[in-house]
């Protein structure tokens, strides 16, 4: 990279989401380092998603809400001056003032200032309590005042939200969250005036209405009244008065223009400094851009066309020659959890155009699509309550739809996804201008393989998401089209899927892994088929998992059945069925901790996890617990794990089925099977669902009349909560409806799949699967049963199978020569009145350390 | 039987003999202490033996011996059974960081004379 000696001085002012967009589009393409950047900001924080402020208040902090990385401000090409505003312009001497004083020399200066929020020019509207919502410091304010306010006057809040545009909702939003009453005041006869029709925002008020805020449209605020300083009511022009405790004003935006007003420039006839379709000013050093700008004669309220007007500065500062291409005003917002799409000719303002509308006021959905007058070319829409055509619409504005256009308007899921013919000049990610041309184009011709890499490449789908969608349908497409397929192959030892594999082992009644490989494979294997081998044998009821040669195909748990820890050591869970255990076993447990010196912690499946075991500790300490009554608790498995359960009608008052008799049934008949991942269930003795079943792989809750039985839920980093699979089962119905769930998922899923993804991958999703669990559409159903049926008489303990066999206990064994000798490189502090793993500088400073798990007692 | 396995040179080293050919089971590894220092040992399906460190180098836990014996191609490997990192068991360069710096593992040379593993120390390491 050649860098200039002497790079120009771009000065851009305004630190929003246009300004971090044009000084990245720039540092990313001035390769050569023509251009030095200072980026002035008024806020005391680099750029953030101003978009997304409403999540501030659903727990996300600040700097959550940062844009990108930190890498664009350690550039050496780029100064980022927090906390400074510029507050003079000399465009003869071509210098910007700033706030501390300072005067920076510019080649070129771009204006990117945003828009100030607006406030209703109403008597009391300097009272305390009266806030806009446009910076974090303005919601850190609000939240502040909303949470000492109640605390002071010791009652629930009630407030107001001034303008029911988006805005506005996305402040009622706020409110809400905050737990404050919330009444929004729209002066029009309807919410979001400017973006739905009449239909459109009666039913966004209903949707709204049902989620406790009340609406006014047609009502003019007149005043805001106070006492002591403070705001206390509002007074509306039809001489209604309301009280408030806390408003916010949502009446719009007024571009913040003042710097080229004084140096000058033109500025629009309702603000907004008047650019060209280049972002340029009269001035030729001048440009700019995002809300401040007033380009074809109006200011854009929207990130997406400031993104564009970005994108043409930094290509028109290195010698390129982008336009400003008008700009796309659709929208889709989740206000309130509610959906809202407009997107094209939304109104149908041009001549000759035919709606289509479907309305159903008891959903809460409404859903329009302005047609050209023979029908066929789509003009704009709008979606209210459930917008999930928008992605595969909008970038079919101005084209032809194909077919009768009601069908885009049906519900979730049935919507055809026009990817296939979508031109190659349509805007998919309107946010970030890319098309589909430019999507298919990164699979084919610069090698991406994934969304991640499309993503990285083409910067769809990076900022507001609801183009991803699309993006994924047309990657996918494109990666099936060019042969990239993604492929089934397990490695490189085996060309087959994980699900090919069972059938052809199953049906071919394989049982060792040197005769699988021998046939179906190639080479010796590796840590990725190993494992999945060693858990389709084990699911096929082949034996013990540490037999002969299916030992060297464990994973690293399976294969000392325990869990490793981080520093090497192992933990260690007893079965306890449905959580449900006696003072007898928890005296056991505690006994056989405290002499091993293990640390004791109740896991979220209702057991005792034991941690900090040595490897030879495994077997003594298991022979304590068999010889006790406990058994494996496959917690080192991808195998079912636990099943989870409230106390149920025996102890509740509220339970209507015996819960935890069901678990403890479901736990003893599952335990020890084999899956392709873990599997978890959990039952609930009525539908308060005490037992968080839905999170589970298999969820049962009772019900007056049986249980209902959910499948696909699971926790952890992508948490999905279970969908219905069948209702009112008895139990013998329910349990081979499980049995044949369980089993399908165990034959046919992939490596490392969990239930939700499989439901969701499998053609036809969960009716298909239905069909196979409860009408036996592929006539598997008794092969299904046997199978399991198979399972649970071939259920052995492994671990009291492992005790009595002196051949297996030998890889417990700390070393080779030295069976018995602990690794002395593990070490314990003790915390809380327990050992945990020393910490790095811990076991440097020394001293500190306990014997912990070395002082056992033999027994 | 009599099976070798070493590395490039056995100059300056100290062998230690450890256990049995048969107490390694195949495609698995064990870890051994060779004059106090922590080994791990692998053997292949040919009957050939390897020698690493014990130490995993990307946790800092003495797991080594634990991971599932492979191959990449025609290389021997072992991943481990932390974070799932491979190694060439021949060499000890890591093929596979998972995402990370690589580190590579220290080899010794092993050889294996009438049933009986020896691994050789670097002249001067281990022994006192
Ligand atoms: C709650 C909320 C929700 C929104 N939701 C959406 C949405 O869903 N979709 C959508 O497209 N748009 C949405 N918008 C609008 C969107 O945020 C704006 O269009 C976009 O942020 C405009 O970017 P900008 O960089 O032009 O201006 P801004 O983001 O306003 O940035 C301008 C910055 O310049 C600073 N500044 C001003 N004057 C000076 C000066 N003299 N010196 C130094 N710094 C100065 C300001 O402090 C400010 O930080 C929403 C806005 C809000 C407030
Ligand atoms: S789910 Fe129902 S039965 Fe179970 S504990 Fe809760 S309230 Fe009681
Ligand atoms: S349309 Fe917003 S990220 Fe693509």
């Amino acid at each position: 990279m050649a860098t200039d000696p002497t790079p120009r001085q771009l000065v851009v002012v305004g630190g929003g989401m246009v300004a971090r967009r044009l000084v990245d589009a720039l540092r990313s393409r001035d390769t050569d380092g023509r251009w030095a950047v200072t980026l002035l900001c008024e806020e005391p924080r680099a750029p953030y998603d101003r978009v997304a402020l409403t999540s501030y208040f659903t727990g996300r902090d600040p700097e959550d809400l940062a844009l990108g990385g930190q890498e664009l401000w350690d550039d050496p090409l780029v100064t980022l001056r927090r906390g400074v505003a510029a507050t003079a312009v000399d465009r003869t001497e071509q210098t910007v003032t700033t706030s501390d004083g300072r005067t920076l020399p510019y080649d070129s200066l771009v204006l990117a200032t945003g828009s100030y929020a607006a406030v209703l020019p109403v008597p009391g509207k300097e009272l305390r309590g009266a806030f806009v919502y446009r910076t974090i410091d303005d919601v850190a304010d609000l939240r502040t005042y909303v949470e000492q306010l109640r605390t002071e006057l010791g009652r629930p809040l009630r407030g107001a939200v001034v303008g029911g545009g988006l805005l506005g909702l996305e402040a009622a939003g706020a409110l809400t969250a905050l737990e404050v009453g919330t009444t929004v005041v729209e002066f029009a006869s309807r919410l979001m005036p400017l973006q739905v029709d009449d239909g459109g925002g009666e039913a966004l008020r209903r949707l709204i209405e049902a989620l406790g805020v009340t609406v006014r449209t047609g009502t003019a605020t007149s005043k805001i009244a106070g006492r002591l300083g403070r705001v206390s009511s509002m007074e509306f022009a039809d001489g209604d008065r309301l009280d408030v405790d806390v408003v916010v004003f949502a009446v719009g935006v007024r571009p913040r223009d003042e710097l080229a007003r004084e140096s000058g420039l033109a500025v629009g006839e309702r603000g907004g400094v008047v650019v060209d379709d280049t972002c340029a000013t009269a001035d030729p050093a001048v440009w700019a851009v995002g809300e401040v700008a007033c380009i074809g004669g109006r200011t854009l309220g929207l990130v997406a066309p400031g993104y564009t007007m970005a994108e043409i500065v930094a290509d028109r500062l290195l010698g390129g020659e982008g336009t400003f291409p008008g700009a796309d005003l659709s929208t889709k917002l989740k206000l309130l959890g509610v959906d809202v799409a407009s997107f094209g000719d939304a109104f149908a303002t041009e001549p000759g155009s035919l709606e289509v509308v479907i309305s159903d006021p008891v959903a809460g959905v409404y859903k329009k699509l302005v047609m050209s007058d023979d029908a066929r070319t789509l003009r704009g829409g709008i979606l209210v309550g459930d917008a999930s055509a928008y992605a595969a619409l909008r970038p079919m504005v101005g084209r032809e739809l194909g077919g009768d256009p009601a069908a885009y308007l049906l519900p979730e899921g049935a919507a055809p996804a026009p990817t296939a013919d979508l031109p190659e000049d349509a805007t998919v990610c309107s946010c970030n201008n890319v098309t589909a041309g430019a999507i298919r184009c990164s699979v084919t011709d610069r090698g991406c393989t994934d969304l991640t890499g499309v993503k990285a490449c083409t910067r769809a789908g990076t900022s507001c998401g609801s183009c991803l969608p699309l993006v994924k349908r047309l990657v996918t497409t494109e990666l099936e089209k060019s042969g990239v397929t993604v492929s089934n192959a397990l490695c490189e030892h085996f060309e087959l899927s994980r699900a090919q594999l069972f059938d052809v082992v199953r049906v071919q009644g394989l049982t060792t892994f040197s005769e699988i490989i021998a046939r179906h494979g190639l080479g010796r294997g590796c840590d990725i088929c190993k494992p999945v081998i060693g858990s389709v044998l084990a699911s096929l009821g082949t034996g013990h998992i540490l037999e002969g040669e299916r030992a060297t195909l464990q994973d690293t748990n399976d294969h000392v059945m325990a869990n490793l820890q981080k520093d090497g050591s192992y933990s260690v869970v007893p079965r306890i069925p449905g959580g449900e255990i006696t003072p007898e076993g928890l005296i056991v447990i505690g006994e056989v901790a405290k002499d091993f010196g293990l640390y004791t912690k109740i896991t979220g499946g209702q057991r005792i996890d034991l941690f900090g075991a040595r490897i030879e500790q495994l077997p003594r300490i298991w022979k304590r617990l068999v010889d006790a009554g406990f058994e494996s608790g496959h917690a080192y498995g991808k195998s079912l794990r636990t099943v989870k359960s409230c106390v149920g009608s025996t102890w509740c008052r509220y339970g209507v089925q015996d819960s935890v008799g069901l678990a403890i049934a479901l736990e003893l008949r599952y335990r020890g099977l084999r899956s392709p991942h873990k599997i978890k269930l959990g039952v609930s003795g009525c539908a308060r669902e005490c037992a968080e079943a839905r999170g589970k792989d298999v969820g049962v809750i009772a019900t007056d009349n049986g249980w209902n039985v959910y499948v696909g839920g699971n926790g952890g980093f992508t948490p999905r909560h279970a969908q219905l699979l069948a209702e009112d089962l008895d139990t013998e119905t329910l349990v081979r409806t499980i049995d044949r769930f369980l089993m399908y998922y165990v034959r046919t899923a992939d490596r490392l799949q969990r239930t939700a993804v499989w439901v969701e991958d499998h053609e036809g999703g969960l009716e298909a699967i239905r069909a196979v669990v409860l009408e036996d559409s592929l006539g598997i159903g008794a092969d299904l049963d046997e199978a399991m049926a198979g399972h649970v008489e071939g259920y052995e303990d492994e671990w009291a199978a492992a005790l009595d066999d002196p051949e297996k206990l030998l890889r417990f064994g700390s070393f080779v020569n030295a069976p018995d000798q602990p690794d002395d490189t593990l070490a314990y502090v003790s915390e809380r009145g327990q050992a945990r793993p020393a910490t790095e500088s811990e076991r440097s400073g020394g001293g500190v350390l306990i014997a912990g798990t070395t002082l056992e007692v033999r027994r | 039987m009599s099976i070798e396995t070493t590395a490039a040179t056995d100059l300056g080293v100290r062998w230690h003999e450890i256990c049995s050919l048969k107490s390694l089971s195949r495609e698995r590894g064990a870890a051994a202490l060779v004059a106090g220092r922590q080994v791990a040992l692998f053997r292949t399906f040919d009957d050939r033996v390897y020698a690493v460190q014990q130490l995993d180098p990307f946790s800092g836990a003495n797991v080594m011996s634990r991971g599932i014996v492979g191959t990449r191609g025609d290389v021997p490997t072992v991943a481990s059974p932390m974070y799932k990192q491979v190694f060439d068991l021949r060499t000890g360069s890591c093929l596979d960081p998972v995402g990370k710096e690589p580190h590579s593992l220290q080899t010794f040379p092993v050889h294996v004379v009438d049933d009986v593993v020896s691994v050789g120390l670097p002249g001067g390491q281990g022994a006192g």
